[in-house]
């Protein structure tokens, strides 16, 4: 008999409605799954025995009316979730308990879901390979020493690995989708505005978005829908009408054009991931899908303008961990030796290295240099996808530049690091939608993941081509589990 | 452009963080590579482009002027790492 | 009033130096709930009891805006006669302080939502005008208390996220008084609109203070130094007479002046440089993220401007043309909306020059020896129009009318009362008078005889007999005519 915890999330919500299974099963299956998986450290947090307990509140009371009416969720620790320690990864808020509940998160409880535990993740969800959480690295299922992709690290592996039947993450330059490529789950970053930002700890608050990562597409709309909406609390959140993505779900994508711009063609660009792009120019293709090609000129000028946009943000944002009103606080003989000791102490290399380029491109004298031009290629960036679009309706390209690395491979090279992003940051400077969907291996057996890019507020398209994908891809997740 | 050891002493003590001079030497060699990474941006001329002012085209909504009664200072208090009953405790600012 | 001249200059050794100041006002808006956050602005609350998860900057929160405290800003605007811009924008000024939860400040730089505008000043030398550069909408920040505890500093937040108005002028003023004038006219403006109450010992206004000095003459400015942290207007005027004459001797001894932040110290009255670290004022300021650029609608502009209240400039015309007050009554009028409101309250049911007189001349007087404002007088504003019209009518005299006024401020004693009661009416009956009259001069027949062979000053004394005998009701002008008659 195949494992409860094997099964997708939609098969378990299906499943818990026809009592093929009691959501006490169901969440002990996964934290079964999760205690035998302690190697992958996917893990900050477990909620276990509230999770049994609420399982079995819900057992009793049969209330199937939510999306997700009896599942067990674990979640990336940069929702803030009631009573419930959440970290961001970080020393600086080690032992930080918030008193309320993140917007995204307390969508996902109204539809009947409820909290299994706190994802790992890199701290401040600043990095691409999950090997900055104050909390140690996270583990990818498909190799010891391999990355799962960061920063939502804990997250992908957590749902490749069966340790919980979905989960939400944040993208905010390839948090989701880089991670999800990494570990062949499916991981979709929403529009900018599409869900509540209220309650996440911010990175870049312009960037920053909450999305889903699933086994499969049927999971990701389904779990999309459950979270998305406007929030009065978020100033940035729209006020657009959520498709019910779930019910108009199809394969059916014939007579869509899909963009293959070539800037994305980048220099030393490895053989199988071209071979990827073609074979899934190919699945649209048999899909009845037209496909063109087109130009975004300023692609290369991504990741540059990036790497001032968030940084300058992120510094601004992180001001207030300052050890006066919650987290870690060092000694000081004084106010300002004390900021000094706490932030030192508090925060680790990476999350120092951003916040101090941050503060530098927003010094007096190189604001216009940096920060103003990088606005200025943000909008370029923006105008060759609002141009793009008026042609076509969704864009096809790889996730990744590679499948996922060793562990300490990039340690040594900021740089390096984020060059991972390639493909991912244009989409956040955007504000437009994207989605990761596994489409093939590489050589070593390690997932490749595709990426379609949508028009604003266009989930629906980008979710209907990646089933399309998925369904001629026939992807696996295969692996020894090796942890246990 | 490459950041010297001062400069990242300087943006250092902006951004409130201490350094010894270990970290100041990797962090000024670290950041000099990122800034000239960034620097590619020079390649554009932007003169007659306009910045993203958000990538929302909307306008700012604003709420009605309405106080909310919830007195929740144990809340707003409980996790600090020092206080009283009553306020935040922090060392003493030199002035 | 003209004709006197600006006379206010740092005399130096080599001869006579200007004080260019120029002010930035702080002004809380009056407002029910903070600028970004519901929680509520009274003053004098609980220590952090007014404070909300995002007015301490907990992770993930948001800041959601006032709409308002947009409007107050926009009628103060209207108020100063200024550009109202439709697009305006909030920046993050970061800093770092322990009463700055957010370690920024959401404020506004580059296009803050009110632009050029002026305020009318009335000085002994003639009307001045004061620009006003710009205004802009801000968060207040909370309060540090570094004397309850020897190592310590306690942080209440309850100030933390209250909407300020930054009103910032132009260096156009130029000496002591004038900064008085104009932080009264601002305030009074501000309550007028009821956009401040203007409570500089509540901190609801203060004001960070510019000085510069240049020799008269001379066109270029200065170096300027900011005087920060003074909660008076009476110190204001000090610390700007200590840093103008600090100035001028530095200058005069060909040394430079370091352009910086100066405190004020009360108890010296002297000014000093604030231990200041050089990079404090990198505030990296850039457009807030969680925010989107304000677009206001000309319509909202338009409304509002319809709805203003006459303002103290155009008040002060009115009563000018209209009502034939003089320029200084007028301008005491208008100086308080309290006392305008008050004095057009009594001329409901009085002559206006009577009321005019009556409440710049008597009612002030009493004010200020209880130290009583308006709103406190023990007269009020129906029961003194009530004594104004007997006086006007010839029901009382004016002398009595000065008695009756101070009965009255017994728990407002209606005047009309204490006249019947005491039987005050003025005896205006020429017959009655004339009897009395002739009493007052058969008693005195000696000085009748000297008054008429040129002892001209015992008339008074004559008055003043009928006035004895009468009670002080006589009619005066009515005495004088009959007594003249009699004299003859």
């Amino acid at each position: 008999m195949a494992n409860i915890s094997d099964f997708t999330l939609t098969k378990l919500v299906a499943g818990i409605k026809k009592k093929d299974f009691t959501s006490q099963e169901v969440t002990e299956s996964f934290i079964n799954s999760s205690e035998k998986s302690k190697k992958l450290n996917t893990y900050i947090t477990k909620c276990f025995e509230k999770a049994i307990s609420a399982a079995k509140n819900f057992d009793k009371k049969k209330n199937y009316k939510g999306l997700l009416a009896g599942i067990p969720i674990a979640v990336k620790d940069l929702f803030c979730t009631k009573n419930v320690n959440t970290t961001a990864g970080s020393k600086i808020l080690h032992n930080f308990v918030p008193t309320y509940e993140s917007t995204v998160t307390n969508n996902l409880w109204s539809e009947g879901s409820f909290l299994l535990g706190k994802l790992n993740c890199d701290e401040f969800a600043m990095g691409s390979s999950n090997e900055t959480s104050f909390f140690g690295n996270v583990t990818n299922p498909f190799g010891d020493k391999l990355v799962p992709g960061g920063s939502s690290g804990g997250s992908a592996s957590a749902v490749a690995a069966n340790l919980t039947p979905a989960t939400i993450g944040t993208d905010t330059g390839g948090s989701i989708r880089q991670p999800a490529s990494f570990t062949g789950i499916v991981g979709l970053k929403p529009t900018y505005g599409r869900c509540s930002r209220w309650g996440i700890v911010a990175f870049a608050s312009s960037l920053d978005q909450a999305g889903p990562m699933t086994k499969n597409v049927e999971d990701c709309a389904l779990l999309l829908q459950a979270m998305s909406g406007y929030d009065s609390k978020d100033s940035t959140s729209v006020d657009t009408k959520v498709d019910n993505y779930s019910s108009k779900l199809t394969e059916k994508v014939k007579g869509l054009k899909i963009g293959i711009p070539k800037e994305y063609r980048v220099e030393n660009m490895p053989n199988e991931i071209d071979k990827l792009w073609k074979r899934g120019i190919d699945y649209l293709k048999d899909a009845g899908a037209v496909i063109k090609n087109i130009s975004l000129p300023h692609t290369k000028y991504a990741l540059p303008a990036y790497y001032i946009v968030a940084p300058a943000e992120a510094s601004s944002n992180l001001a207030r961990y300052d050890g006066v009103k919650y987290g870690h606080r060092s000694k000081g003989n004084n106010l300002f030796e004390m900021y000094e000791n706490t932030r030192s102490e508090g925060f680790g290399d990476e999350v120092k290295r951003r916040i101090l380029i941050g503060t530098y491109v927003l010094s007096s004298g190189y604001y216009d240099a940096y920060y103003l031009k990088a606005q200025k290629v943000r909008q370029l960036i923006k105008n060759d996808f609002d141009k793009a679009f008026n042609d076509i309706d969704a864009i096809l390209t790889p996730s990744t530049p590679s499948a996922a690395f060793k562990m300490g491979d990039k340690k040594d090279d900021p740089v390096s690091m984020y060059l991972n992003d390639i493909f991912t940051v244009p989409i956040n400077l955007a504000g437009l939608p994207a989605i990761s969907v596994p489409a093939g291996y590489d050589k070593n057996n390690l997932p490749l993941g595709l990426q379609l890019i949508g028009k604003a507020f266009d989930e629906q398209t980008i979710l209907n081509l990646s089933l399309a994908i998925e369904k001629r891809a026939n992807f696996k997740r295969k692996f020894k589990v090796w942890w246990s | 452009m490459s950041i010297d050891k001062d400069t990242v002493k300087h943006i250092a003590k902006l951004a409130r963080i201490s350094l010894d001079e270990k970290k100041i030497n990797s962090l000024s060699k670290d950041l000099s590579s990122i800034m000239e990474f960034i620097e590619k941006l020079n390649e554009l001329n932007t003169e007659k482009t306009v910045p993203l002012t958000s990538i929302i085209n909307a306008s700012l909504r604003s709420r009605k002027d309405e106080m909310s009664d919830e007195k929740i200072r144990d809340q707003i208090l409980k996790n600090s790492p020092e206080k009283n009953e009553e306020f935040f405790v922090v060392p003493k600012v030199i002035e | 009033m003209a004709g006197k001249k600006f006379d206010y200059f740092i005399k130096g050794e080599k001869g006579n130096w200007e004080v260019i100041i120029g002010l930035e006002v702080h002004a809380q808006v009056l407002s029910k709930s903070k600028l970004f956050s519901s929680s509520p602005t009274k003053f004098g609350a609980e220590p952090n009891s007014q404070v909300s998860l995002v007015d301490s900057a907990f992770p993930g929160m948001l800041p959601v805006i006032n709409q308002f405290c947009i409007e107050q800003s926009v009628k103060t605007g209207l108020g100063l006669k200024a550009k109202i811009n439709l697009k305006s924008v909030f920046d993050r000024k970061n800093y770092f302080y322990a009463d700055l939860p957010q370690g920024y400040q959401i404020s506004q730089y580059k296009n803050p939502i009110v632009g050029e505008g002026e305020v009318i000043l009335d000085m002994p030398y003639g009307t001045r005008k004061i620009c006003i550069e710009r205004l802009h909408l801000e968060q207040d920040a909370g309060k540090s208390i570094h004397d309850m505890d020897p190592d310590n500093t306690f942080v209440d937040l309850n100030r933390s996220g209250v909407a300020l108005m930054e009103i910032v002028s132009k260096p156009d003023l130029r000496s002591p008084d004038e900064v008085n004038a104009y932080i009264r006219k601002l305030r009074s403006i501000m309550r007028y609109l009821g956009t401040c109450d203007g409570n500089m010992q509540e901190g609801s206004l203060r004001a960070d203070v510019n000085v510069s000095v240049r020799k008269v003459g001379e066109k270029k400015f200065g170096t300027r130094c900011e005087i920060k942290n003074v909660n008076s207007i009476k110190f204001m005027q000090m610390a700007i007479e200590y840093e103008a004459k600090r100035q001028v001797e530095l200058l005069e001894d060909n040394k430079q002046i370091d352009q910086e932040t100066r405190l004020y110290d009360t108890k010296k009255n002297t000014t000093r440089s604030m231990r200041s670290k050089e990079d404090a004022h990198d505030y990296r300021y850039f457009p807030d993220p969680d925010l989107l650029p304000l677009n206001l609608k000309q319509s909202l502009i338009d409304k509002l401007k319809k709805e203003l209240p006459e303002l103290p400039d155009e008040k002060k015309e009115r009563f000018i043309k209209e009502h034939n007050l003089s320029s200084y009554e007028a301008n005491i009028l208008v100086s308080e909306k309290e006392i305008s409101n008050y004095y057009e309250e009594v001329i409901k049911g009085c002559d206006k020059k009577l009321a005019s007189n009556w409440i710049t001349g008597e009612l002030f007087a009493v004010l200020n020896k209880k130290n009583l404002s308006i709103t406190q007088s023990p007269v009020s504003a129906k029961n003194l129009s009530a004594l104004i019209k007997m006086i006007a009518s010839g029901k009382i005299s004016g002398k009595i009318a000065k008695d009756v006024f101070e009965k009255m401020q017994d728990h407002d004693r209606d005047p009309q009362q204490i006249v019947e009661k005491e039987g005050l009416t003025q005896q205006s009956d020429p017959k009655e008078l004339e009897k009395i009259i002739s009493q007052v001069l058969s008693k005195n027949k000696d000085k009748v005889i000297q008054y008429k062979s040129g002892k001209e000053k015992l008339f008074g004394y004559f008055v003043g007999e009928v006035m004895k005998v009468s009670k002080g009701k006589a009619n005066p002008p009515l005495v004088n005519e009959i007594l003249k008659v009699k004299l003859k």
